[in-house]
């Protein structure tokens, strides 16, 4: 009986969700093994080479770009009082809740040639042609950085928050300056969490699909796309999804293996820290940079959004729109507390076991991550319409019976978990590291163990992190398209399957509505979340 | 001979309310000072002012005849060369214990840093741990690696901030006296700061006591529980009981027990109504005295014994006796006083 | 006697659903062009259409997946690339009646029945009205010609459109030639190209560019928005082969559960009436002959049309975009 509860439970409810993964992925991956050969020369003499370039550039640009954005805005909103601090704390989150194929576009009407802003440079200026051409690769990850940082900023804001003040002043007793005590301290002690927001993005990236469409630029899914839609192989373009799998997986592992021995975990208890005044100019100065990035990073496209929304908004304001936006919310809802709920199940099992096994079965079920929506629905869709196919013949339905799982929540819940489980699993994650073994042992010896120790102490502890995964997967399927698209059942049209029917056409004042009402759900959420103290 | 450190007036405040105030206080070179005082009466306020951590709102601080702050300007806290020891030790998790105590040791070539760490890791007694992550060693022993990274850059100064808090009392004890040993071999100056008074009596040539806010004395301990300067301080400091008596001559007082005649005088008027402070080793068992109290309480101490005796006015006195006069609970003892300092304080 | 009511009550009601016909319908055509159609259909005849909209590749996987368990009857998709693709899939049932092969020309479907064209899209040449003459545009191929360095916007070649129309070329003319054509494209461009066609279109109109490629019925809809567009149509290739023609298009799916209700739909939707609303909608051209073009989109003038069957387009959709790939058109 104790055997069974401790061996056999857990690896087989860990095995159960690393399934949601290991299938879809196994489906994508099995077809590395009947590459097409004609279609791997095309690709390996035209396409590859300045795929891995781009991907390349996208990578080290988005990455330093929101490790300087999000670090810098979250040591300045963390540790230092200026002026409209308060406000900037939660509004330089609100670009979380804008999807990036809607920045992407917004910016873009906005900064090229027939954009308003070259519209109005034009008459005053004989040559444009110094006016960088925002369609390019500096384009893609300045939008891609305004996008994502705030990944970035919410880990590392509130790693700072706890220990940062903390750390200047242990470098300061040391004779390091403040600037100093900043390079040699609070950043290398905040590190798990900032390369857990650099992780997100740099999957973020890898994945996604609206935004690169936006810029023609082509990456590892525009190839898949290419490959499926244009060259009618699916199979490549699957096999090209195992190259980013795996890609993703190098990261990884690159990231644990740096880690080595350290441990984060707090020791000791750090009190909140009074902040340190900017007075003067640099107190102006903080509230420039930062008020900045908010207008550049969401005002601003909101606006635009707003104006394209303004030119029909009677015809696109109907009871339809409010039926989108209804199923948008309660979908969402409903993923981001299935997907919280088996993400904080498995972060247990992985701290109570402890084992390296445990901990890469935790990895490979977190990967759906980086793989691209479409081909992840491929991966989810296919193996459930098998499924479905045996049940109706073992059954002997036949006829009027089409499907049993197929085309239902079910199916689209199980994908939203494959994809956004990496999501919740980092928030619960980091906030189960930061309980103490003695926390565990305290409540051991007390005679708490097992499902009652997780009930009484784990989740009353991470109700922080818990309640942070909620609302990033929320805000996460609010903004999702490609699974949406696929995997829902008869009506189910969401908002962003609207945005997507609208921009497939090139409607683009048409989409923007839909748009808005994604990020303004997507606000509440936002907000809750930088109001988190013990956000991961 | 100058002081090395200094602190005038000093006085800080958190926004309305005055946490520090008019502080003075001087300590010399290779001294061991403490501030003591319950939580919330500003003692770790005056360490992080020293630090250079907080502003001041009054006064000057001095170390080595310079001016290290005052309320227009003040030295970087960087710039101070005054090492701090956290009551959470604040160690760095991510460095092992060698890095955490060469950490502050970045001006030094690398051999020398590489000497230096090793030296002071012997002085605490660690050398075999130098590989090792904090979070691999117990408390005391990431205590003593705080009180190393500290001490490795040589401090002029050593601030230390409740460093023996978190640990259990055994080791409190057994830690203070070896921190003061090693404090002492270094010839460091150091301030301590604490709520434990047995912890300052142990560490500490001077001792401050604080009480919201205010610096109520400053003395070595031996002063401080025989001559404390205030009631606050007669009260926080040991244990005893107040008990009325009345002036009966320039260096005389009339008790319950007996009249007691000090050998210094008191600045008393004839007449005036006092409460005398009776410590539990002022108060003698003795068969032979023909004052008798009767047993409320007791609290065997293993050589000793500490009761608490009820005079026949109902006035309650502590008595510490020899353990070998075991005395029942409700039965009546001969005592007697014997006092060697007279702590009186007029009534109010 | 009052249970037996109930009871008759309740079959009835359940036997009203069962027959009440349905036809479910895969759309890759943007849901709400299609959509006021359908609802009209349902309004004439009763029958429940189910829709479900999605992208091209992921429908016809899911179709695939699904295989004889499938739900849907028909799938409806843009481009003959694609409609080639799924019949190649055995996604298709053929189909024979008299009233489709009646009302939409041998061209605009597949030879077996597969799938059937309901809508004609022309891709042209659209030019700025200030920079441009008329007189100095021919053909498509012409757009390759150095004159037209640095003047010309093209959409993104991932783009079907570009694809058939490349693969038409294709069909036409040989690699080789195909190639330079594509080569000179690329080295006109006076900007990255486009990601959809009315941005491409807005660029012309705002003098980023002189010259473009773009289906007519972005043009109508651009036109409609802001009427002082400063862009002019113009009929490629009226000397040579005529204008490049797309279909949209639909076929009944191999599994279909309600095959007659299917092929019924698709008579309807290639009757004068359906094809009318298809003209006015997204101004596009009606398959059916008989069907005369939206005012607005008549007013552009008739062309002559590239008569290859736009079948072949298909069958050379994946060697068009491997040419673009080599020639760095992106």
């Amino acid at each position: 009986m104790s055997r069974l509860h401790t061996l056999v439970i857990p690896w087989l409810l860990a095995c159960l969700i690393a399934l949601c993964t290991i299938v879809p992925l196994g489906v994508v991956m099995l077809s590395a093994l009947t590459p097409d050969p004609a279609i791997w020369s095309h690709l390996i003499e035209f396409t590859l080479p300045e795929l891995f370039k781009n991907t390349a550039i996208m990578l080290l640009g988005v990455g330093a770009g929101v490790l300087l954005l999000g670090v810098s805005l979250a040591w300045l909103v963390a540790v230092y009082d200026f002026p409209g601090r308060r406000i900037f704390n939660w509004a330089l989150m609100l670009p979380l809740a804008m999807p990036a194929y809607v920045l992407a576009f917004a910016q873009v009407g906005l900064l090229e040639f027939t954009g308003p802003v070259q519209t109005w440079l034009r008459p005053h200026f004989e040559d444009m042609r110094w006016f960088p051409q925002i369609r390019s690769a500096w384009g893609l990850v300045l939008v891609m950085t305004l996008a994502f940082y705030p990944y970035v900023y919410l880990l590392s804001r509130n790693a700072f928050a706890t220990m940062g003040r903390r750390a200047l002043e242990v470098g300061q007793s040391l004779g390091l300056s403040r600037s100093q005590g900043f390079w040699r301290i609070a950043l290398p002690m905040a590190r798990p969490w900032i390369a857990g927001g650099l992780i997100l993005v740099i999957m973020e990236s890898l994945a996604d699909f609206g935004t690169v469409a936006v810029f023609n630029y082509d990456t590892f899914t525009s190839a898949i796309y290419k490959a499926w839609f244009a060259l009618f192989s699916l199979d490549t373009a699957k096999q090209i999804a195992s190259l980013l799998v795996i890609l993703v997986f190098i990261v990884l592992v690159l990231e644990q293996r740096s880690r080595g021995r350290r441990a984060y975990a707090q020791a000791g208890r750090a009190a909140p820290q009074p902040r340190l005044l900017l007075a003067g100019w640099r107190g102006w100065a903080a509230t420039l940079a930062a008020g900045s990035v908010v207008l550049v990073a969401f005002v601003i496209p909101m606006l635009q959004l707003a104006y394209w929304a303004s030119l029909d908004f009677a015809n696109q304001f109907s009871s339809d729109f409010l039926g989108y936006a209804w199923r948008s919310v309660s979908l969402s809802l409903i993923a981001a507390m299935l997907v919280t709920a088996i993400a904080l199940v498995l972060a247990y099992l992985v701290r109570r076991q402890g084992s390296q096994a445990m901990r890469n079965l935790a990895r490979v079920a977190t990967m759906g991550y980086a793989i691209p929506g479409t081909v992840l629905a491929v991966g989810v869709f296919v193996p459930v319409a098998w499924l479905d196919n045996q049940i109706i013949a073992l059954m002997g339905w036949g006829g009027d019976v089409t499907a049993v799982f197929k085309g239902t929540l079910l199916a689209m819940l199980l994908a939203f978990v494959a994809r956004f489980l990496a999501v919740a699993y980092s928030s619960v994650d980091t906030a189960m590291n930061r309980i103490t073994r003695s926390h565990d042992e305290a409540a051991r010896n007390l005679g708490c163990s097992g499902w009652a120790l997780l009930r009484r102490v784990y989740l009353p502890l991470l109700s922080g992190g818990l309640f942070t995964g909620v609302l990033m997967v929320f805000v996460d399927v609010m903004k999702e398209m490609p699974i949406t698209l696929m995997t829902r059942p008869f009506g189910w049209d969401t908002l962003s399957v609207r945005v997507y029917n609208m921009t497939a056409e090139g409607m683009w004042d048409q989409a923007a509505l839909p748009a808005i009402a994604i990020v303004l759900v997507g606000l509440i959420p936002t907000i809750l979340l930088s109001r988190q103290r013990d956000v991961a | 001979m100058s002081a090395l450190l200094e602190l005038q007036s000093v006085s800080q405040r958190y926004g309305d309310k005055t946490v520090v105030n008019d502080m003075s206080f001087a300590l010399q070179q290779g001294e061991i000072a403490c501030l003591l005082g319950s939580s919330g009466c500003g003692k770790t306020t005056v360490l992080r002012c020293i630090a250079g951590f907080e502003p001041l709102a009054g006064g000057e601080i001095h170390l080595a005849g310079r001016r290290l702050a005052s309320v227009a300007d003040s030295v970087p806290a960087h710039l101070r060369q005054i090492g701090m020891v956290f009551q959470d030790y604040a160690l760095f998790p991510h460095l092992n214990v060698q890095e955490n105590v060469g950490f502050g040791l970045g001006k030094l070539s690398r051999s020398e840093r590489e000497a230096r760490v090793m030296a002071v890791l012997e002085v605490v007694g660690l050398q075999a741990y130098a590989q090792a992550f904090p979070h691999e060693l117990s408390g005391g022993q990431q205590q003593r690696v705080a009180l190393a990274r500290a001490l490795a850059p040589k401090p002029q100064l050593l601030l230390l901030d409740e460093p023996f808090s978190n640990l259990d009392v055994d080791l409190r004890e057994r830690l203070s006296r070896e921190v003061r040993d090693i404090l002492k071999s270094q010839g460091t100056t150091a301030i301590l700061v604490t709520h434990d008074q047995h912890e300052a009596f142990a560490m500490a040539d001077k001792v401050g006591v604080m009480h919201q806010g205010q610096l109520q004395q400053w003395a070595p301990p031996y002063e401080l529980y025989h001559e404390p300067a205030s009631r606050y301080v007669a009260d926080f400091i040991g244990q005893g009981a107040f008990v009325p008596g009345r002036v009966t001559g320039p260096r005389c007082v009339t008790l319950e027990l007996g009249e007691y005649c000090s050998a210094v005088p008191r600045q008393f008027a004839e007449g005036d109504q006092v409460d005398v402070l009776l410590r539990p080793d002022d108060v003698v068992h003795d068969d032979a005295s023909l004052v008798t109290a009767k047993v409320l309480g007791k609290v065997f101490r293993g050589s000793e014994f500490l009761y608490t005796l009820q005079l026949d006015s109902g006035q309650q006195v502590l008595a510490q006796v020899p353990s070998h006069h075991n005395h029942a609970i409700g039965e009546a003892i001969g005592i007697r006083l014997e006092l060697d300092h007279l702590i009186a304080f007029r009534r109010a | 006697m009052k249970k037996q009511v109930m009871l008759a009550a309740v079959l009835a009601a359940f036997s009203g659903v069962a027959m009440a016909e349905e036809v479910t319908l895969y759309t890759a055509r943007a849901e709400q062009l299609i959509k006021p159609i359908l609802e009209a259909y349902e309004k004439e005849t009763g029958v429940k259409v189910n829709v479900v909209s999605g992208g091209e590749g992921p429908l016809m996987e899911r179709l695939k997946a699904e295989g004889t368990n499938t739900p849907a009857d028909i799938f409806m998709t843009v481009d003959a690339g694609n409609l080639w693709q799924a019949s190649n899939m055995g996604l298709f049932q053929p189909v024979k009646s008299t009233a489709l092969a009646a009302n939409i020309p041998a061209n605009l479907r597949d030879p077996a029945g597969n799938w059937f064209g309901l809508s004609v899209r022309a891709r042209t040449i659209f030019f700025n009205k200030k920079t441009v003459k008329p007189e100095q545009l021919s053909s498509y191929e012409d757009l390759a010609d150095a004159k037209w360095k640095g003047r010309l916007c093209l959409r993104t070649s991932k783009k079907v459109y570009n694809q058939s129309l490349v693969g038409t070329m294709i069909a036409d003319k040989g690699v080789a030639a195909t190639e330079k054509v594509v080569k000179g494209w690329v080295d006109n461009l006076a900007a990255p190209v486009f990601p959809d066609d009315t941005k491409m279109l807005e660029a012309i109109d705002a003098g980023q560019c002189d010259v473009g490629i773009a289906n007519t019925y972005y043009y109508g809809r651009l036109l409609k928005k802001s009427p002082n567009l400063q862009v002019g149509i113009f009929w490629a290739n009226q000397k040579q082969n005529g204008v490049h023609v797309n279909v949209s298009g639909a076929g009944v799916t191999k599994h279909a559960k309600n095959p007659k209700g299917a092929v019924k739909l698709l008579e309807w939707l290639s009757s004068e009436k359906a094809q009318k609303l298809y003209a006015d909608i997204d101004m596009e051209y009606a398959a059916n002959p008989k069907v005369k073009a939206n005012a607005a989109v008549a007013s552009w003038g008739s062309f002559k049309s590239d008569l290859i069957n736009v079948s072949e387009a298909g069958a050379k959709q994946a060697e068009a975009v491997k040419l673009m790939d080599r020639m760095g058109y992106k």
